[in-house]
């Protein structure tokens, strides 16, 4: 999960990370009056942050100084509703303002390729950090961390020395980097990133803008995070699914997709799309309804698909690993049978492996004229696509 | 032959005694692996039966190695006690640990795996099937019914997609199949597996199963040009996957330009891997290359 800004000021805050003053503000009057009770910190001077999960908000307008609490408002009132690649600006951020005499960068990550953490840091902070990576990659001090150590006083020492800072100012960055990897690995974020990190006139070590990557596997650590989940922009249908425990991605096609495994299910996503090219029809979800799955789950599956009004078809794969295929199809029946009238969409099924003879058994029983069977994962991908495609 | 696991590997699970442990413990015997023991401190001294069998369960991974001369760990650990279970392996020196655990915090993961660099225990998961020599052993839950012995290596970061795959080649059969996880981080990769299989003289062709996210497999295919000498044959899962969302798999995330499936395939064409747009044409290529060593 991503965090918004000012949710990873708050938790920098929270860390002991130097931050400034920041409200949060959804209409123009609430901005205004954040703007008065910050702006004094400032000499009246407070920033305007349109607070969206993409980059580039300077570039777009996103970012305007306000010197006094009525403009505040007023651009707030600009940047509220406003769309940033895409993200619609639904809550500005008022910050006190700053004075800043140097832009740093810095930011500690995952890094999968060596199964450690990096840890970058730059004297030039401010800019786009992958354009900077690429154009002056000398620049870019880049420090491998132990995940059993972390960044300690020695680590954090090595990386400024690393980007290249006088011993002064380094001295006074260290033990910000060291806070910074206190919420790093205190969050269980798999990213920190500061930009820009800045040196103010008077020479204090600011975060001045956050953004934090938190490890969703981690949950049960901190039941805290829950309330950090940006619920107003989250698909409903994903919403339902996350209620019921799916795992269900929602995408922009005809085809809903129901299959066991993220591997198989991506998979099929694939296969569809491929099959798909001459009726005009992709897959409308990735969902995973994982091993075991029962007539509860089926139907669960069934109904976030089918409350898709842009599912045509539905595609059931499954390969019975663990799973059995009779437990599948009695997931179907049972499905069909609570979902009643409520299932109007036809449904191809391909079932294989574990207990795959009983299950294909089970269906044929049943005879259902929405369902039709298709041996091959090929096969029932270009009837799905074709009925899709003709119901469109 | 085969790799990681044999007949005369001897298993213990860590979690014998939960519900997933207890079931895939029966699951494993009837595959044929020789299971010695488990491990669970609040029962130790005790036995469980399983599938017909007395089955003793041991304080720690240490006690049960002295002993039974267990040399493989299977953990069916709940996500918040994998790290400690891991490090009792590690700590007990075990050369094998399997961990099937699935959600299990990637700083937990990256402790454990970066613990384990320099000592005796090869990791392989989590988040994964585990592996499985075909009528020999299992240390995992890969259904042992899909597909026999045979000339075939496999590795793979899915599950289903193993299954299906084993299925697919299941006229020829298997050395070894390994799943090695869909996590960010895991233990044994795809360029240790593929070491393996081209040190293993039975594996006479190896399929590779990748998915989104990552380098991994941008990674293997430069090992491989260098390395590997065995046919290759290579699918690669979440073409239509869009952006920023995660599929599934924790490690399953295009961000940005990287990770993409697209430029998987062309890093594993570039050397010489033959790649499959969907797993029934990888089985065909698979098979082509059978016959022509056949031949």
């Amino acid at each position: 999960m991503d965090l918004f800004e000012y949710q990873a000021r708050d938790m920098f805050e929270a860390h002991g990370v130097p931050v400034l003053a920041g409200k949060t503000a959804t209409t123009p009057e609430q901005a205004q009056q954040a703007a008065a009770e910050i702006g004094p910190k400032s000499g009246g001077v407070t920033v305007v942050k349109a607070q969206v999960k993409t980059g580039g908000r300077g570039k777009a307008g996103g970012v305007k100084v306000a010197k006094s609490p009525e403009e505040a408002g007023q651009l707030a009132q600009g940047i509220l509703g406003m769309d940033i690649k895409g993200h619609t600006v639904g809550t500005v951020m008022i910050a006190q303002g700053a004075d800043i005499a140097e832009e740093y960068y810095f930011s500690v990550l995952l890094d999968r390729a060596n199964r450690n953490y990096l840890a970058m840091c730059s004297k030039e902070g401010g800019m786009e950090i992958e354009q900077l990576a690429v154009e002056r990659p000398e620049a870019l001090a880049r420090v491998a961390v132990d995940p059993n150590v972390g960044i300690d006083e020695a680590k954090a020492q090595e990386i400024v020395q690393q980007a290249g800072f006088d011993a002064e100012t380094g001295a006074k960055i260290v033990p910000v980097l060291q806070k910074l990897w206190d919420v790093y690995a205190g969050e269980d974020a798999t990213l920190v990133e500061v930009n820009p990190l800045v040196k103010t006139g008077a020479g204090d070590i600011l975060a001045l803008d956050g953004k934090v990557t938190l490890d969703g596997n981690a949950d049960f650590r901190h039941p805290d995070h829950e309330a950090l989940e940006d619920t107003a922009s989250t698909d409903p249908l994903e919403a339902k699914a996350k209620e019921k425990g799916l795992n269900y991605v929602k995408l922009d096609g005809e085809v809903g997709i129901i299959g066991n495994g993220a591997g198989l299910v991506m998979s099929t996503l694939d296969v569809v799309a491929y099959a798909g090219e001459q009726h005009g029809v992709k897959a409308a979800n990735f969902l995973d309804i994982g091993g075991g799955a029962n007539a509860k789950v089926m139907a669960d599956g069934l109904d976030v698909i089918l409350g898709d009004e842009q599912v045509k078809s539905v595609f059931v794969n499954v390969f019975g690993g663990i799973t059995a295929c009779d437990e599948v199809a009695n997931g179907i029946k049972g499905a069909l049978e609570i979902l009643g009238a409520g299932a109007t969409k036809p449904l191809v099924v391909r079932l294989d492996g574990n207990k795959v003879d009983e299950g294909r058994a089970i269906l044929n029983e049943l005879n259902h004229p929405l369902v039709t069977q298709v041996d091959t994962m090929d096969g029932a991908a270009a009837k799905a696509a074709e009925l899709a495609g003709s119901a469109k | 032959m085969s790799i990681f696991l044999n007949a005369d590997s001897k298993i213990i699970v860590q979690g014998m005694t939960g519900g997933m442990g207890s079931k895939h413990t029966a699951l494993m015997l009837e595959a044929g692996a020789n299971i010695v023991g488990g491990v669970n401190a609040r029962k130790a001294g005790t036995t469980a039966e399983i599938g017909g069998k007395e089955l003793p369960v041991f304080g720690s991974v240490k006690e049960a190695m002295d002993a039974t001369g267990a040399n493989v760990s299977v953990a069916f650990v709940p996500p918040k006690f994998a790290k400690d279970a891991a490090i009792e392996a590690i700590d007990a020196q075990i050369p094998l640990l399997v961990v099937i655990t699935e959600g299990i915090p990637v700083k937990d993961t990256a402790e454990f795996y970066n613990y384990s660099i320099g000592k005796k225990t090869r990791i392989i998961g989590p988040n994964c099937p585990g592996i499985i020599t075909p009528e020999e052993s299992l240390a995992g839950i890969t259904p042992h019914t899909i597909a026999g012995k045979g000339p075939i290596g496999l590795v793979s970061k899915s599950g289903t997609l193993t299954y299906q795959m084993m299925y697919e080649l299941r006229d020829f059969g298997f050395t070894t199949a390994i799943g090695i996880g869909g996590d960010p981080v895991i233990g044994t990769t795809h360029i240790d597996a593929l070491e393996a299989f081209e040190a293993d003289p039975d594996t006479k062709a190896i399929v590779m199963i990748g998915e989104i996210g990552g380098d991994a497999e941008e990674r293997a295919a430069a090992y491989i040009k260098e390395h590997v000498t065995k046919p290759v044959v290579g699918y690669v899962a979440g073409f239509t996957a869009p952006e920023g969302k995660t599929m599934g798999h924790a490690g399953a995330i295009v961000s940005g330009s990287s990770g993409t499936a697209a430029a998987k395939k062309e890093a594993l064409e570039a050397a010489g891997v033959k790649v499959g747009k969907t797993p029934s044409e990888t089985a065909n290529l698979m098979r082509e290359i059978m016959k022509d060593l056949q031949k």
